[in-house]
């Protein structure tokens, strides 16, 4: 038996009203995949992250994790389906009253039976790893915007999740500090098998650690390309290649 | 040592290699679904003599759960001064530890733990108190000088922002106005009705209830529904523009915020809440007649007539004045607690408390100077 594919994302529309966001989505992401969903601004990225992520049910169409229909399941294994993927928002969306150590923490309390000690070691890792050691009994308003980014990927990556989805990883980092988140998400599915989904259009990142993508465009609202980002450059479509060579092709 | 359930297939066993080094295997599955054993218990354990150990791993499956067991012991390790081999562990559990430690641990930038006491907490309640009567001081001080603009033609107005405010601080606040006054009213005769009936005098609950919403309670009430009503929104709306930067933008164009966004909310406060004070009192003493000519069988033309021999011209001067300053009151302390809101989602919902405790802290005390001077007055 053929084993199932992470996500699939099957004639998908998303609208805001009578306003067609993106329509006609076909794309499948599998396990292992550093899957890029690029776009110019306003394309409906985010739109299409918030489908993925059970925060916007779409119009037309829907998400398939592991061949389980996200949008059509009961509440319970939607709940369940939810659990295993990682978010990480644009802004990073730390919890204002809790601390780092207790935004990452949260998730794990609440899922596992690990004693504090491993909790507080797993904190510490997750937080180190994002290169946030020692910030542990911060609050998020004490942080920099891109420390918020990071803890925010720290907390995404608490429970080990199967696939994660990462809004603008990169954007407002400092070049060295994108270089490195980079260089770990690479690791995360070096090590864990994480599929890994990021939504960008930081042309080093997709072009650096892409394995697969797809392109929406902004203006005949669906997507125009598909396959890996480093074949995207030559694509046969103008406004690809324009995105991707920042409109030197 | 190894786990009993069959659902935790992790094994960790021990063997002395040598008279100063100890191998340790892991075998089976660690993962965070399990309950993994405290690393604390294999220290407890350690032979006497050992300083070095060697990692032995043979994994089914592993992922943070075992990352941090493994980051754990190391720094234990480290404490007692062992030396610890790593060479055995899988190569992405070594890539992922040196990944984490290779951004050194930011030292010294925790804050100081200091045991807060009630004592410390009521000594710096105060010190912050003291420290915000010159912040105060400057922002009625900006708003001073941004009437001054106003009147001298100066500043431009946003006369949509003003008709804005006026629209959600007026006819919007009609409806608790209506509901709040007129069960005000009704106390008043039930109360009046109480005592006068002693005397035989139970007409003069129209003089009690009119004099009494006309001149002090219509305004007082009407301050305060303002103040949890408008007062807090002036401060949460502010207060998530501090969060956005949008106060920073205005000040990095060189655009008074204060004449921007606070000068068209006092405005718009100080007009609507002596006219809203007026419209309270009318319905206190609707509440009034209709009470007292169901209830208490007193004529409601008698009631009337009783009303309007008692109200006297200075009795609406009193309340008029009264919203007015209750108004500003609660512009000034909604929009400073609003520019003084800090960066987070938090910071804008205690701005927006304490606007609401600062506006009815304040018309206690303007009240309270207010009716002393009307006294002295003769008022």
């Amino acid at each position: 038996m053929a084993k199932p594919i992470p996500i699939e994302v099957r004639n998908l529309t998303m609208a805001y009203g009578g306003f067609v966001v993106q329509h006609d989505l076909n794309f499948s992401v599998n396990k292992g995949d550093i899957f890029v969903i690029m776009g110019g601004n306003g394309c409906g990225k985010s739109t299409l992250m918030r489908s993925l992520i059970g925060l916007q049910r779409p119009t037309e169409g829907t998400v398939l994790y592991d061949g389980i229909d996200f949008w059509n399941v009961d509440p319970d294994e939607h709940e369940r389906l939810k659990r295993r993927l990682g978010i990480m928002f644009q802004g990073g969306a730390m919890w204002s009253s809790l601390t780092l150590a207790e935004n990452v923490a949260l998730p794990l309390r609440e899922y596992t039976d690990l004693s504090s000690r491993l909790i507080d070691e797993i904190v510490s890792f997750k937080l180190g790893l994002v290169g946030l050691a020692g910030f542990e009994d911060f609050y998020p308003a004490e942080l920099s915007g891109g420390m918020k980014k990071r803890a925010g990927l720290a907390r995404a990556l608490a429970l080990d999740p199967d696939i994660l989805i990462i809004d603008e990883p990169s954007s407002g980092l400092d070049p060295l500090t994108a270089r490195r988140l980079d260089t770990l998400i690479v690791e995360l599915r070096e090590s864990f098998g994480t599929t890994i989904v990021l939504i960008t259009h930081e042309l080093a990142s997709i072009l650096g650690i892409g394995s697969n993508s797809v392109f929406l465009d902004t203006q005949t609202h669906t997507m125009i390309a598909t396959g890996n980002p480093k074949e995207a450059l030559h694509s046969g479509d103008p406004k690809v290649r324009h995105f991707l060579t920042r409109g030197e092709a | 040592m190894s786990a009993e359930t069959n659902k935790s297939q992790w094994h960790l066993r021990t063997n002395r290699s040598d008279e100063n080094s100890l191998e340790v295997s892991f075998t089976g599955r660690w993962c965070l679904d399990q309950a993994l054993p405290p690393p604390d218990l294999l220290m407890d354990e350690l032979p006497d003599g050992i300083v070095h150990i060697i990692f032995r791993t043979n994994l089914s499956s592993w992922d943070s759960g075992f990352l941090a067991y493994i980051s754990c012991l190391i720094k234990l390790c480290a404490k007692k001064g062992i030396d610890v081999e790593q060479v055995g562990l899988p190569e992405g559990v070594r890539h992922l530890l040196a990944m984490a430690a290779a951004v050194p641990e930011q030292k010294n930038v925790g804050r100081p733990h200091v045991k807060k006491n009630i004592v410390y907490r009521a000594g710096s309640a105060t010190i912050e108190f003291l420290r915000g009567v010159p912040e105060m001081l400057r922002f009625l001080g900006e708003i001073i000088l941004s009437f001054g603009r106003l009147f001298t033609g100066k500043t431009r107005l946003r006369w949509s922002d003003l008709w804005w405010e006026i629209e959600e601080v007026g006819p919007r606040a009609l409806l608790i106005v209506s509901v709040i006054s007129f069960l005000v009213g009704l106390i008043l005769a039930y109360l009046g009705a109480d005592q006068l009936r002693m005397v035989g005098a139970q007409i003069f609950i129209a003089d009690l209830v009119a004099i009494g919403m006309v001149r002090e309670i219509g305004a007082l009430m009407t301050g305060i529904i303002i103040a949890g009503r408008t007062g807090s929104a002036f401060a949460a709306k502010l207060g998530t523009m501090q969060v956005n930067e949008e106060i920073d933008a205005f000040r990095t164009l060189g655009i008074s915020a204060v004449d921007f966004l606070v000068l068209p909310r006092m405005l718009a406060l100080m007009l609507m809440v002596p006219l809203l004070t007026l419209y309270s009192g009318f319905v206190g003493m609707l509440a009034g007649l209709l009470i007292s000519s169901s209830i208490f069988d007193i004529g409601m033309f008698e009631y009337y007539h009783e009303t309007i021999n008692a109200l006297e011209l200075k009795h609406f001067m009193v309340g008029l004045t009264k919203g007015s300053v209750y108004g500003a009151m609660v512009a000034f302390s909604g929009c400073l607690r609003g520019m003084q809101c800090g960066r987070s989602a938090e910071a804008v919902g205690e701005a927006a408390t304490s606007a609401v405790v600062t506006s009815i802290l304040l018309i206690t005390i303007s009240a309270s100077i207010l009716t002393i001077l009307f006294y002295q007055l003769g008022i």
